[in-house]
């Protein structure tokens, strides 16, 4: 029981996070899922458990902070393949992108 | 949108028949649908859609080679699964799961082994053509027990399967004289990264494209001890990459006369070669970074398609001027191109509008299109007959 409130009460802290940096439209989330699996999916594989790039479902990104994971989509990884996305997505985009990888499955709360 | 659901409706009926047609496979093409772990199977003397097989799992990144009798398509998934789809039939014939990851695979010269090559764990699988028996495992490994990611697996002439080694910077030749006990030939420090390998139509000189490092490293299969040597290691010095957002392939080797054409890596550009003595003879500005730079079969032209975010255009470089000369905008997620074996049509897939296109070559102009879920590779039977695909 407990456990559940601090579960809701560190997604609101979330929330609140997130509400900064203004989230995504609805028609933006729809263009940014389908990236996520068509463009991402190039390299991590269509259901994310890894390709040319390592796996990233919940699982593999459990103990990741949530500003590694901003830092390396926004900024790629020198000398590796993964490109940096800061130069064609906005950070609002890249926080939500992060989330949802966090989060798994779309729809999902996000657990922390 | 009615129009398309009765399509589908229509569609599902002929997949009901289970008579397997009497007809040959030298027109037949199959049509990856990524999303779905399905292909379609078309036909392209009429550019009909024939038939869809279902349940070949992850297809995110597939390719297919065919038997020599041009009648089974080899589907290699992500997910490590080869299937064995039978044309005539429409049905999967057998299926494995070889790994947990796979990148794609070959057919061997005598069509009797089928090569599979692995991201986890790391290596080359052997399999009988027929029976999809494991004959030989061959794990990628260097360095301190690792295993690296295999790419760039292609067949070559002398019943062996060359490949190379992206973790390892390594390019490895197997014989396969005994399908049981490969004989392996390394070749290390050959630069870092290898992204993707081809093989020339002749089948003599192997050639991995580097993303680690500018140029590109080839292997001269009649003279292996000769060693691998760097070609083309001056393009891009000095000059600011930009964010490779998608691989490219080399695939196929767009050959029009003593001049190949690659993919340039980070760069807007389409590098030609002068074959007599692999040395970079231009640099072509196009719309994006490169993914497919594919000749016409006559060689009178180059098609070239373009990574995300600029996958939305198809473009054609005439080989005399070396000038982009036309410019189509089929939508976005153009993911493909293949050419019917004589090159008087191309078939171009557009991931995001769920069709298949068909090109007349000669006037540019869009001939047909074809409902298709998330199309991505398509891959004329035709390639039964050809080394290194």
């Amino acid at each position: 029981m407990w456990r559940r409130i601090g579960i809701v009460a560190s997604s609101l802290a979330v929330s609140a996070a997130l509400a900064q940096s203004a989230a995504p439209s609805a028609q933006r989330q729809a263009e940014l899922e389908s990236m996520l699996l068509q463009d991402c999916g190039s390299c991590h594989g269509l259901t994310l458990k890894g390709g040319l790039g390592p796996a990233l479902r919940p699982q593999a990104l459990a103990g990741k902070p949530r500003q590694w994971l901003i830092d390396t989509i926004r900024d790629g990884r020198p000398g590796t393949a993964m490109p940096p996305w800061g130069p064609i997505l906005s950070d609002a985009d890249i926080a939500w992108l992060a989330d949802r990888l966090l989060r798994g499955a779309p729809g999902k709360e996000v657990k922390r | 949108m009615k129009r398309w659901w009765l399509l589908l409706v229509l569609f599902s009926g002929a997949l009901l028949a289970d008579d397997c047609a009497l007809r040959g496979t030298g027109d037949l093409a199959i049509v990856i649908e990524r999303a779905d772990g399905a292909v379609q199977i078309v036909e392209t003397t009429h550019n009909t859609a024939i038939a869809r097989v279902e349940g070949l799992g992850d297809l995110s990144h597939a390719s297919v080679v065919y038997s020599r009798d041009g009648r089974y398509a080899y589907v290699f998934g992500r997910d490590g699964g080869l299937s064995k789809v039978d044309l005539l039939c429409a049905r999967v014939e057998k299926r494995v799961i070889q790994s947990g990851n796979s990148i794609g695979g070959a057919i061997s010269q005598d069509g009797r082994l089928i090569a599979v090559s692995n991201y986890t764990p790391g290596g080359v699988k052997v399999f009988d053509a027929d029976s999809l028996e494991l004959l030989a495992d061959i794990p990628a490994t260097w360095g301190n027990g690792l295993r690296s990611k295999v790419i760039g697996l292609v067949d070559a002439p002398g019943r062996r399967f060359v490949f190379s080694l992206w973790d390892a910077g390594e390019i490895w030749v197997a014989d396969m004289q005994d399908p049981r006990h490969p004989r392996i030939t390394r070749f290390r420090d050959i630069g870092r990264n290898p992204y993707d390998g081809l093989i020339t139509p002749d089948g003599r000189y192997y050639i991995a494209g580097l993303f680690g490092e500018d140029g590109m490293a080839q292997l001269d299969l009649w003279h292996p001890e000769r060693g691998v040597r760097r070609i083309l290691d001056h393009y891009g010095r000095g000059e600011k990459k930009l964010p490779v957002y998608k691989m490219p392939h080399l695939e196929g080797w767009a050959v029009a006369g003593d001049r190949a054409f690659v993919p340039a890596v980070g760069l807007h550009a389409v590098l030609v070669i002068d074959l007599r003595d692999w040395r970079e003879l231009a640099r072509i500005p196009v719309h994006g970074q490169p993914v497919f730079v594919e000749a016409r079969p006559d060689g009178r032209e180059v098609w070239v398609n373009f990574a995300f975010p600029n996958n939305e255009k198809v473009q054609i470089i005439d080989v005399e001027t070396l000038k982009v000369t036309h410019t189509l905008e089929p939508g976005k997620g153009v993911l493909h191109m293949e050419f019917e074996p004589r090159g008087e049509e191309v078939w171009i897939s557009v991931r995001d509008r769920d069709r298949v296109q068909v090109y007349d070559t000669a006037t540019h102009r869009l001939l047909r299109e074809l409902p298709a879920r998330k199309p991505s590779g398509i891959f004329m039977a035709a390639r039964a007959h050809r080394i290194g695909l």
